[in-house]
């Protein structure tokens, strides 16, 4: 009888290591332990964004700017002393998770995103007086080829493109007789396909009908660039760019 | 006891009791234990994963072709001339399944879009970990000897810095951390050779101490070696956390070993000038352009102006105000490698700078600080103090040598065996953890470290990991074909009286020629055959506008007409481009002009980035082509034309892939484009 039993645990201990390590990829990987023995002074009723919602980061590394919550009672005044918990996807951290809001009843946290590109959902939570008060953030992580992308958008395209002026960089915006589109404006680029845009760089604008002050970049970026300028685009959309796919007959 | 013998004599009896039932037990025996190896396979890590991954490409669209491509069994990328040996991809199954792009579930997602192949370079070389491992916890976070577990995701460039020794557009955080390992003098202390050989050289400017009494006083170097950061926020000197009684005998050391110079204390002129206007002061600061090169903090805190030069938010605390009045009438006689302009200021513009500069001084900086008198002893004990803390591994000082090799070298860090890490406690064990630990925090490894205590920002440090890791064993052993080198700058130096001139005005530290040079104005390397001569002559004695969106401009020198002509001859002389024609005339006739104007509106839409017009035109991008019939050769606006990128690589300027009739027309447009106000004119 003995013998039956050795190779059989081999079984039950491999399996359930498989399990084990399973469950670990599939939740807990890179959640941060919760700091225990906060204690929140007071409480208030509503949690709104002072700043650092919005950004566009990459994958796997801290967001340029903190990220700042502002805890309010029911007139709209700062409450001191609350007690804030962030909360985001698997891969996302935090630093610090929770925290007692500083005297002027703002907690900061420093985001570091997850390691997929892609719009990420945080929320910030106030356990409140009664109920709970949420707020939710929407960050954006890039990839290697969307920040080429931000990269060239930047040294090409956003002088024009981008209407925000700072004394270092003059935009050229509001010089131009047709507005150019945000990279961000998804209501507009998200109508227009990959195939189009890639038309438009390469061959400027007036080759397809569009404003003559688009100069076309064909002959000065590469394919792969082209690529990565749209992938950018697509990343930051806003509205969300979502991808039509393809289409398969279902059996 | 008897009982249990009893047991087992029956249970001997029931399996062996007759030679047919133990040779069946027998039998059953061996084949359970041929089982075990299959076994154990089918339960195996990985093989439930390729278990799931067959699951969730069942009821995709595309399962048929994902399942074609589906391979059981362990897989393998097998290159040795890279030392890769990589089974990722036995669980990793989707990577390179474009069509899983939409799946998040590890280990089945796509590999995002990267320029190389996973075949052609494996995964370690870029993500680290244990490439041969088929389980998560060997491959993912091994910490045995010679082993180390994967590279978090945030230093993943360290991977490219292996084999590309230059500036890649895609990697900012390693070239960040790359200038800062030569821009904040880690290479003056720690070597650091690149795997292709060459050694990094450090491109700060550390002062030389060897006249530092003439500068400034001992009050001032007491506190600033206190805390350098009080005195300037941006300064690249690191804190060396030196007692008060250290402080006061190192500057001890360094006022009492500095020789004076003649001419450092020396009014610069001998003729009486009158006292400075206050409210010259900043207009000449704003004219000259010292804030291309040095940043002020302003009221609300913030830096403004460049890091080429020291700040100089409180200099007025800082420097005497006749070592200030030498070093602005010729900054060449004090430091002769220094990238400041001698700007052959006039004796009044001299004093006016001297008095604005010395107001910006800060009443409260080192009010402390009054070290006693040093005793010869004290004095010993800071020459000590500053051969032990290795001072002048960056400092010229007087009876101090430069001492070599003065702290580790780094050339392979990125490849430090985890057995020889000593990590604090409650540190992660990876070697990514222990050099941004050592970074951030030098001494909290130990009260004897040395290394002093740099004012780092989180992503400074992160970039500089990154460009630590990257100095690996495997970049040394690398094939040379796939090796892309680091071009470093050149030792161009020009010759002869004008060659003087160029050093002399610092042209390097903002412009670059044949490959030396900084790249905060333009590439003139072939600049003899862009420009005409009147207008640079022109432009050497009253810099004018050329793009009004840069704050960033050529400041004027006052150049002697010999100077200017002499530097004139040299630059349209030396620097030609064997490229440019300017045998090539396009016709001036007003048929010919006006088809170029109409290609220039029209079909190539020049006016979004550039003025012609400046009552309709707008574009601020380019320069202002006003008057650039004046400013610019026919030949180089033609070759321009055709391909910008060719005579200016990286430059924004699409190219249009132009007709030659095209380019003549719209050169003969441009050259007609003399400007109203004649040479040199602002708009």
């Amino acid at each position: 009888m003995m013998s039956h039993f050795t190779p059989s645990c081999t079984f039950h201990l491999s399996a359930l290591g498989a399990l084990l390590s399973l469950s670990a990829l599939a939740g807990c990987k890179h959640a941060a332990p919760p700091v225990a023995g906060l204690k929140a002074m007071a409480a208030g009723t509503a949690i709104v964004e002072s700043s650092g919602g919005h950004q566009v980061g990459v994958t796997g590394t801290a967001l340029k700017d903190p990220l700042v919550v502002q805890v309010n009672d029911d007139q709209g005044t700062a409450v001191p002393g609350a007690l804030v918990e962030f909360h985001g996807s698997a891969g996302v951290g935090f630093d610090p998770v929770e925290m007692i809001t500083d005297s002027s009843g703002q907690a900061t946290t420093s985001v570091t995103l997850g390691t997929v590109a892609g719009r990420y959902h945080l929320s910030a939570v106030t356990p409140g007086k009664s109920k709970p008060a949420t707020l939710d953030i929407v960050e954006t992580a890039l990839g290697y080829q969307q920040r080429v992308g931000s990269i060239l958008a930047d040294k090409y395209c956003s002088r024009c493109h981008d209407a925000e002026s700072s004394p270092e960089r003059v935009s050229n915006y509001d010089n131009l007789a047709v507005k150019p589109h945000a990279f961000t404006d998804g209501s507009a680029l998200n109508k227009i396909s990959d195939a189009d845009l890639t038309a438009i760089i390469l061959h400027g604008g007036q080759a397809l009908s569009r404003s003559a002050l688009m100069p076309p970049y064909g002959n000065t970026l590469s394919t792969s660039d082209v690529r990565a300028l749209i992938a950018y685009t697509r990343a930051v959309a806003d509205p969300p760019y979502e991808p039509a796919g393809t289409v398969y007959a279902r059996k | 006891m008897q009982f249990i013998r009893k047991i087992l004599s029956s249970a001997w009896k029931a399996l062996f009791g007759d030679p047919v039932r133990a040779f069946g037990v027998v039998s059953v025996i061996l084949l359970l234990a041929l089982a075990i190896a299959p076994a154990k396979e089918h339960f195996s890590q990985w093989h439930s994963y390729q278990r799931h991954y067959l699951a969730l490409i069942h009821d995709r669209g595309e399962a048929v072709s994902l399942r074609r491509r589906f391979q059981p069994g362990i897989h393998q990328i097998w290159i040795p001339e890279l030392g890769v040996t990589d089974r990722c991809t036995t669980c990793h199954l989707g990577l390179n399944e474009s069509s899983l792009a939409d799946v998040t579930q590890q280990p089945f997602r796509k590999h995002p879009v990267v320029p190389h192949s996973l075949d052609g370079f494996g995964c370690v070389i870029c993500h680290g970990g244990q490439g041969a491992a088929t389980t998560v916890a060997e491959a993912h976070h091994s910490e045995r000897a010679g082993e180390e577990p994967i590279l978090p995701a945030r230093y993943i460039e360290s991977g490219c810095g292996q084999c590309h020794q230059n500036a890649l557009p895609g990697t900012p955080q390693l070239n960040l951390g790359r200038t800062m390992l030569t821009r904040y003098g880690c290479v003056h202390c720690h070597a650091v050779t690149r795997p292709d050989g060459s050694k990094m050289v450090a491109t700060d400017h550390p002062p030389s101490l060897t006249h530092i009494a003439d500068k400034t006083t001992r009050e001032w170097i007491f506190s600033w070696l206190k805390d350098p950061q009080a005195y300037a926020a941006s300064t690249t000197m690191p804190n060396y956390k030196l007692t008060d009684a250290d402080a006061s005998d190192i500057s001890g050391y360094l006022v009492s070993s500095s020789t004076p110079r003649a001419g450092d204390s020396a009014s610069p002129s001998t003729k009486p000038v009158a006292a400075a206007d206050p409210s010259a002061g900043p207009s000449l600061y704003g004219e000259s352009f010292c804030s291309s090169c040095h940043a002020v903090q302003n009221a609300a805190g913030n830096l403004v102006g460049g890091d080429v030069g020291p700040e100089l938010t409180r200099i007025g605390n800082k420097v005497k105000p006749e070592w200030l009045a030498a070093w602005l009438d010729n900054p060449r006689v004090y430091d002769a490698t220094t990238p400041m302009p001698h700007y052959r200021f006039t004796p009044q513009q001299v004093t006016t700078l001297v008095a604005y500069l010395q107001s910006k001084s800060d009443s409260d900086y080192g009010s402390g600080a009054h070290p006693d008198a040093a005793t010869p002893k004290q004095i010993a004990h800071g020459r000590k103090l500053i051969v032990e803390l290795g001072c002048a591994a960056c400092h010229e000082i007087n009876g101090v040598q430069k001492p070599e090799n003065f702290a580790p070298e780094l050339s392979m860090i990125g490849s430090k065996p985890l057995a020889q890490i000593v990590f604090l406690p409650g540190m992660e064990h990876s070697l990514s953890s222990y050099i941004g630990a050592k970074i951030r925090q030098p001494r909290a490894f130990g009260a004897s470290v040395k290394m002093p205590q740099f004012t780092l920002t989180p992503p400074q440090t992160d970039a500089l990991t990154t460009a630590l890791l990257a100095q690996t064993n495997r970049a040394r052993s690398m094939p040379d074909s796939l090796r892309v080198a680091a071009t470093p700058d050149t030792n161009y130096q020009p010759a002869g009286h004008a060659g003087k001139l160029i050093t002399e005005l610092a042209c390097f530290s903002c412009h670059r020629f044949n490959g030396r040079g900084g790249d905060m104005a333009p590439d003139l390397t072939w600049e003899g055959s862009a420009v005409q001569r009147q207008w640079l002559t022109d432009f050497l004695h009253n810099p004018n506008t050329l793009r009004p969106s840069l704050i960033r401009r050529m400041p004027r020198f006052n150049l002697s007409d010999s100077d200017n002509k002499e530097l004139t001859d040299y630059l349209l002389t030396v620097y030609q481009s064997p490229s440019i024609d300017q045998e090539l005339v396009a016709s001036n006739a007003p048929e010919n002009v006006e088809h170029g104007r109409q290609l220039f509106y029209s079909k190539y839409a020049c006016q979004s980035c550039h003025i012609v017009d400046p009552k309709t035109d707008k574009g601020y991008i380019g320069p202002t082509l006003t008057q650039v019939g004046s400013r610019l050769t026919g030949g180089w606006i033609y070759a321009w034309l055709k391909n910008p990128q060719a005579l200016r690589l990286g430059t924004t300027e699409p190219n249009q892939n132009m007709s030659d009739d095209d380019a003549r027309a719209m050169t003969a447009f441009l050259m007609s484009l003399k400007g109203s106000g004649g040479h040199g004119a602002k708009l």
